[in-house]
């Protein structure tokens, strides 16, 4: 096995995925069989390759930048018109801070 | 019924309303109403538009009532993959998760394609954030191919593929990150543009792996699907990511002339191929060698590298992009949970599906502590190889000619049990995505059972010219 089941709980952790016990054994076998299909890339010497991050082109490296200037943005309504619950033009979460 | 669009192109369209054949809202209601009639069928529209279409279609009779220049996409039908977002128009990502969202802003695309006079009709199915190759993932039901009911319509952008097979939208665009455009189009018998990486804004495409996503236009024809890049391509101050080279003019390069042009043919790409792929794509390289093309072949040895590579990328900037759905601003909540942590993790437990979670969950382990090296690093420097590989490629050749996809549009159900045999199906579009470069699928015929299969050409970074240059004249030399 590539990955344990612990393994799996703890990555679960990390990505906030509550994962059901049933999940959590598909997902173990699943990966697994994923990440030996991966393991492929060992094969390869990449020893004096520099990793590619972007598909990049020639620009200045302001080139994106703008004037900073005022201009309109969403409104309040429109910025917190999905959210599942809002409050006074807020996201409303569950408490954090006990009193 | 038959589809209102069926002889029509975009350029005809045009013809029509300026000599006043018809009106843009005749031919708005008459698509509208058989996408409401064949939609049952092939689940291909998740939302349908009309005050929006009709809206347009008026502006557009109106600029030639008052004569104005409609734009060159006047009166035309298209539908918009719905991980493009629409103002005031529910966009779903094909997730739960934002069944109900309605997004307060335009894509640029959508802007730019709305201004040419384009009239968006609906918003189409799709693969859960864009994620699968077989539409089998939208928490909407699946997609069926309407070449063949009982089969998919590839994906993700499967929805968007369906429509213009149907003839309900005459043009449509999706999204492509590792084939979901050129695959959909090959499983429904259209063609399927990828354009050069940063070619199209993405503003307004929702994030999936940010170094590999594209927006590209499907149409029946090459000609339309070029047009429909003319409008949207370009230059845009809303992603920083966009190219600023001058976006030619595609279309007056379609004059059906390709001699002298040479093809590449990689062997890498014939290994394990359904032999009836393979004789089909053969056969249109055939075709034009007799237009003129000059075919050799050429060596892309990292190719059986790629869906491992791709896997590792895509799966660790998915899972960054996906952190945002955590039951605050956008999405539905867990009913459930009592404290903000379990808030995040019950509704993204209930919210995605299962391929979101794979890739979440394979993107977060590569990306965790002592892994970034052996995964992340590693995939990126084999990035590297590939994409070098058609650097070489391209010194000796102006294209490469592939097949799409290993196999014609399979049966729903057939292969969801089995991810990753769904992942090395992807291996022959995710090379081309990984390099950045332009790509497309035309049609090459049927097979026996009367499916069918594209013929994928590729050229270098911003040369769609050439690209569209020999599917056209293909195109019209196999008609």
């Amino acid at each position: 096995m590539k990955i344990t089941e612990q393994e799996v709980r703890r990555v679960a952790d990390l990505a906030n995925l509550a994962l059901r016990d049933d999940e959590v054994a598909r997902m173990a076998h699943d990966l697994d069989g994923i990440l030996t299909h991966i393991d492929k890339l060992n094969e390869l010497d990449t020893t004096n390759v520099e990793p590619m991050a972007q598909v990049l082109f020639d620009a200045e490296e302001t080139a994106t930048l703008r004037e900073d200037q005022e201009r309109p943005t969403l409104t309040n309504a429109e910025a917190v018109g999905n959210a599942a619950v809002t409050g006074g033009g807020y996201y409303k979460v569950p408490r954090v801070i006990e009193r | 019924m038959s589809s209102p669009l069926h002889e029509l192109s975009i350029d005809s369209i045009r013809a029509g309303l300026l000599a006043k054949k018809f009106s843009a809202e005749e031919l708005t209601q008459q698509s509208l109403a058989y996408a409401e009639a064949e939609n049952p069928q092939t689940n291909a529209y998740l939302t349908l538009s009309p005050e929006r279409a009709l809206a347009a279609a008026r502006a557009v009779d109106a600029k030639i009532a008052g004569g104005e220049d409609p734009g060159p996409l006047a009166g035309v039908p298209i539908a918009v993959k719905d991980v493009i977002v629409t103002r005031g128009l529910r966009t779903t990502c094909g997730s739960r998760l934002l069944a109900n969202y309605v997004p307060p802003y335009d894509a640029t695309a959508v802007i730019r394609l709305e201004q040419a006079g384009g009239v968006i009709i609906g918003k189409t199915n799709c693969d859960e954030f864009a994620m699968g190759s077989s539409n089998e993932n939208s928490a909407f039901g699946p997609v069926r191919n309407p070449v063949a009911l009982d089969r998919v319509p590839g994906g993700s952008s499967g929805g968007s593929a369906a429509v213009v097979a149907q003839g309900t939208a005459l043009v449509s665009l999706g999204s492509d990150t590792g084939g979901s455009i050129r695959q959909p189009a090959s499983f429904c018998g259209i063609s399927g543009v990828t354009p050069t990486y940063g070619r199209v804004s993405r503003y307004g495409l929702t994030a999936f792996a940010s170094s590999l996503d594209h927006i590209g236009p499907f149409g029946k024809t090459t000609r339309d699907a070029a047009r429909l890049l003319e409008v949207i391509a370009g230059h845009d101050t809303m992603d920083a990511t966009s190219a600023s080279a001058p976006v030619p003019n595609y279309t007056a390069a379609l004059d059906g002339k390709v001699k002298g042009i040479k093809l590449g043919l990689p062997r890498e790409y014939f290994e394990g191929l359904a032999s009836e792929t393979a004789d089909l794509v053969m056969a249109a390289v055939e075709e034009l060698k007799k237009l003129g093309c000059e075919v050799r072949d050429v060596q892309l040895p990292h190719t059986s590298y790629a869906v491992a590579a791709y896997y590792i990328i895509a799966t660790a900037e998915a899972s960054a992009n996906l952190a945002r759905y955590d039951g605050v601003r956008y999405t539905t909540r867990s009913a459930s949970a009592n404290t903000l942590s379990d808030m995040y993790r019950q509704t993204r437990d209930e919210g995605f599906g299962d391929e979101c979670k794979r890739r979440i969950m394979l993107g977060t382990y590569v990306l965790s502590a002592g892994y970034y090296d052996a995964y992340y690093l590693k995939a990126q420097k084999t990035r590297r190889l590939i994409t070098q590989d058609f650097e070489k490629a391209f010194e000796q050749v102006d294209a490469i000619v592939a097949p799409v996809s290993p196999f014609p549009a399979f049966k729903l159900g057939e292969k969801v049990k089995d991810p990753i045999s769904m992942y090395l199906s992807d291996i022959y579009t995710i090379t081309g995505s990984l390099a950045g470069i332009p790509c497309m699928s035309v049609p090459c015929g049927l097979t026996a059972g009367g499916l069918p299969v594209g013929l994928q050409i590729l050229t270098r970074h911003f040369n769609e010219t050439t690209m569209f240059r020999i599917a056209d004249a293909y195109e019209k030399a196999s008609n």
